[in-house]
């Protein structure tokens, strides 16, 4: 049999498959279902400088082969995710997990990843810049190359852990965003997060989710993530991290032909909590069916 | 948590629009009354979470109201197998309640409390079971109740059928030392405010995952910030806050 191994920034994974943020929580939860250490690794809930409880319920709102959600980055802020969450974390998981960071401030990235860098079991830093950039008019971070450039000098300039820089796909122009980031020393890009998506409940004459708006996910959005993941592995030299939708064995290994080096599995979870667990699983099946010896020759295989 | 497949061994109407569903499976996770099932369904993305009403051996009871895409295809299954996660929430806890126990269920609220009244009155408690109803149409498992030895009060809110008025009318005359509820959230709020003792509220909220994962149904509490589906569906009276 071939090797499922691939190298994400430096670090060695057994296997591309890595829960997404927000969809795997601190990992214990599954780590009560299954053996968590059959996975590539995976990326932890978002966290912030401070508590967040998020936006009001209700968060969530079904769709056609997909879901909204609009949670809004609840978690108990980096020191008690420090003190508290990884210790329950390390109990299920033994490998390097990667950190998924969010922020409104430039300061508040480099606050929390500062934090973040002092912790051995952490191997990478997921900066995700989707949020508001509170200070600049309320624009996301990742809808200008200018202000993701900052994000990544700024969470750069302290730490030594790779950063992978996690897009928005609500954009003109991903390319020139992730170029931006890549010429500020970033070490990897995932993408895409969510796509910004409404549902009306027709009875109320309103929208299903409190916040009106909320991050559409899901097998639906899987063309688009491939497309984008095409878009971005091409124009940059550095790890491309891929997701949106991915929910089999297949759609890993298109997302990697694509130009995914690792892959991250998000909605997928929810429905179906041993998901990570089956797609790695039938990982060697799908390989010899496609005549795949090595799952790390693939990457980028579409030119 | 366990995810396994039901088959489903009967479907059958209870009144217009609510269903009573049962299947055949593991249910060695249904422990406490008062949790819930994640029902996976064709062409639906998201679970379906409805609460367990009675477990007998390996016969899973599931009651439902039919109002949307789910609950539709649900009520027209005749038989086959669903992907079902049991186990869910943390349920009832028997183990606070005094002698004389009052369990009040509205509308689509009534099934958990089922298993519960057994489970209770197999303690050796006195157990008084409010329900209620909009209308006369609307009311069932009044009997299923009483068969079980439990004291019923059916309340409808137009009088067609029992007590005329809110199940909080019948409370108010109730001789009890602690209650258990569940049904929809202004129920719950009149409940909160006409208790006089402690008790337990079961919650709804639409989820994403219903094991925890995804922090789509999370509420405030006195005792910090809660996920109604893995730290509930229910919290005691003592931990509510309501939102304004």
């Amino acid at each position: 049999m071939g090797s499922l191994k691939v190298n994400l920034c430096g670090i060695e994974l057994d296997n591309p498959v890595i829960p997404a943020s927000g969809t795997f929580g601190y990992g214990y939860e599954f780590g009560e279902l299954y053996d968590i250490n059959v996975l590539g690794t995976f990326s932890f809930k978002g966290t912030t400088k401070d508590k967040r409880f998020g936006n009001p319920t209700p968060r969530i709102a079904e769709c056609y082969m997909g879901m909204i959600n609009a949670v809004g980055l609840q978690n108990p802020g980096v020191e008690k995710v420090i003190s508290e969450e990884l210790p329950k974390m390390r109990k299920y998981f033994n490998k390097k997990v990667m950190a998924n960071v969010s922020g409104f401030s430039v300061d508040d990235y480099a606050y929390t990843c500062e934090k973040l860098d002092e912790i051995d079991d952490i191997g990478w830093l997921e900066v995700n810049v989707s949020c508001p950039n509170v200070h600049g008019g309320g624009m996301s971070f990742g809808t200008s190359p200018e202000a993701a450039a900052e994000v990544t000098k700024a969470v750069k300039s302290v730490t030594t852990k790779p950063v992978i820089i996690k897009l928005s796909p609500n954009v003109t122009d991903i390319v020139s965003i992730a170029k931006a980031c890549e010429a500020a020393g970033a070490d990897g890009i995932s993408l895409i997060n969510t796509l910004l998506g409404m549902r009306i409940d027709l009875r109320r004459k309103a929208p299903v989710i409190a916040n009106k708006m909320g991050g559409f996910s899901g097998p639906a959005i899987f063309p688009v993530a491939v497309r984008m993941v095409y878009q971005v592995s091409h124009a940059v030299d550095i790890p491309v991290v891929g997701m949106g939708g991915v929910s089999s064995a297949e759609d890993v290994i298109e997302m990697m032909m694509a130009g995914a080096t690792a892959v991250e599995v998000g909605a997928a979870n929810l429905i179906d909590p041993y998901a990570c667990r089956d797609i790695i699983a039938d990982l060697p099946r799908v390989m010899e069916k496609y005549g795949i010896e090595n799952l790390s020759d693939i990457i980028g295989a579409v030119k | 948590m366990k995810q396994s497949f039901f088959e489903i061994i009967e479907n059958t109407p209870l009144t217009d629009s609510v269903m009573k569903m049962r299947l055949r499976g593991d249910t060695s996770e249904i422990t406490r009354p008062g949790t819930f099932v994640n029902i996976k369904l064709e062409g639906l993305y998201l679970r379906r979470p409805i609460s367990v009403c009675d477990v007998e051996g390996d016969t899973l009871t599931i009651i439902y109201k039919v109002v949307g895409h789910g609950t539709e295809q649900m009520r027209d299954m005749k038989s086959g197998w669903l992907d079902v996660l049991t186990g869910l929430g943390n349920g009832y806890d028997t183990s606070k309640a005094g002698e004389r126990v009052l369990l009040l269920g509205g509308g689509v609220g009534v099934p958990p409390l089922y298993m519960l009244a057994k489970r209770l009155l197999g303690e050796g408690k006195k157990v008084s079971v409010v329900l209620g109803f909009n209308t006369k149409s609307e009311v069932f498992y009044e009997n299923e109740f009483a068969a079980l030895g439990a004291d019923v009060t059916v309340t409808t809110v137009d009088g067609s059928h029992g007590t005329k008025g809110f199940v909080t009318t019948a409370m108010a005359e109730a001789d009890y030392d602690y209650f258990y509820t569940c049904g929809p959230e202004p129920m719950l709020k009149a409940i909160y405010k006409t208790a006089e003792t402690s008790g337990q509220f079961s919650f709804e909220e639409r989820m994403g995952c219903g094991f925890g994962a995804c922090m789509g149904c999370s509420c405030k509490t006195v005792t910090g910030y809660k996920r109604i589906c893995k730290d509930g569906p229910v919290l005691e009276k003592e931990e509510i806050l309501w939102e304004a």
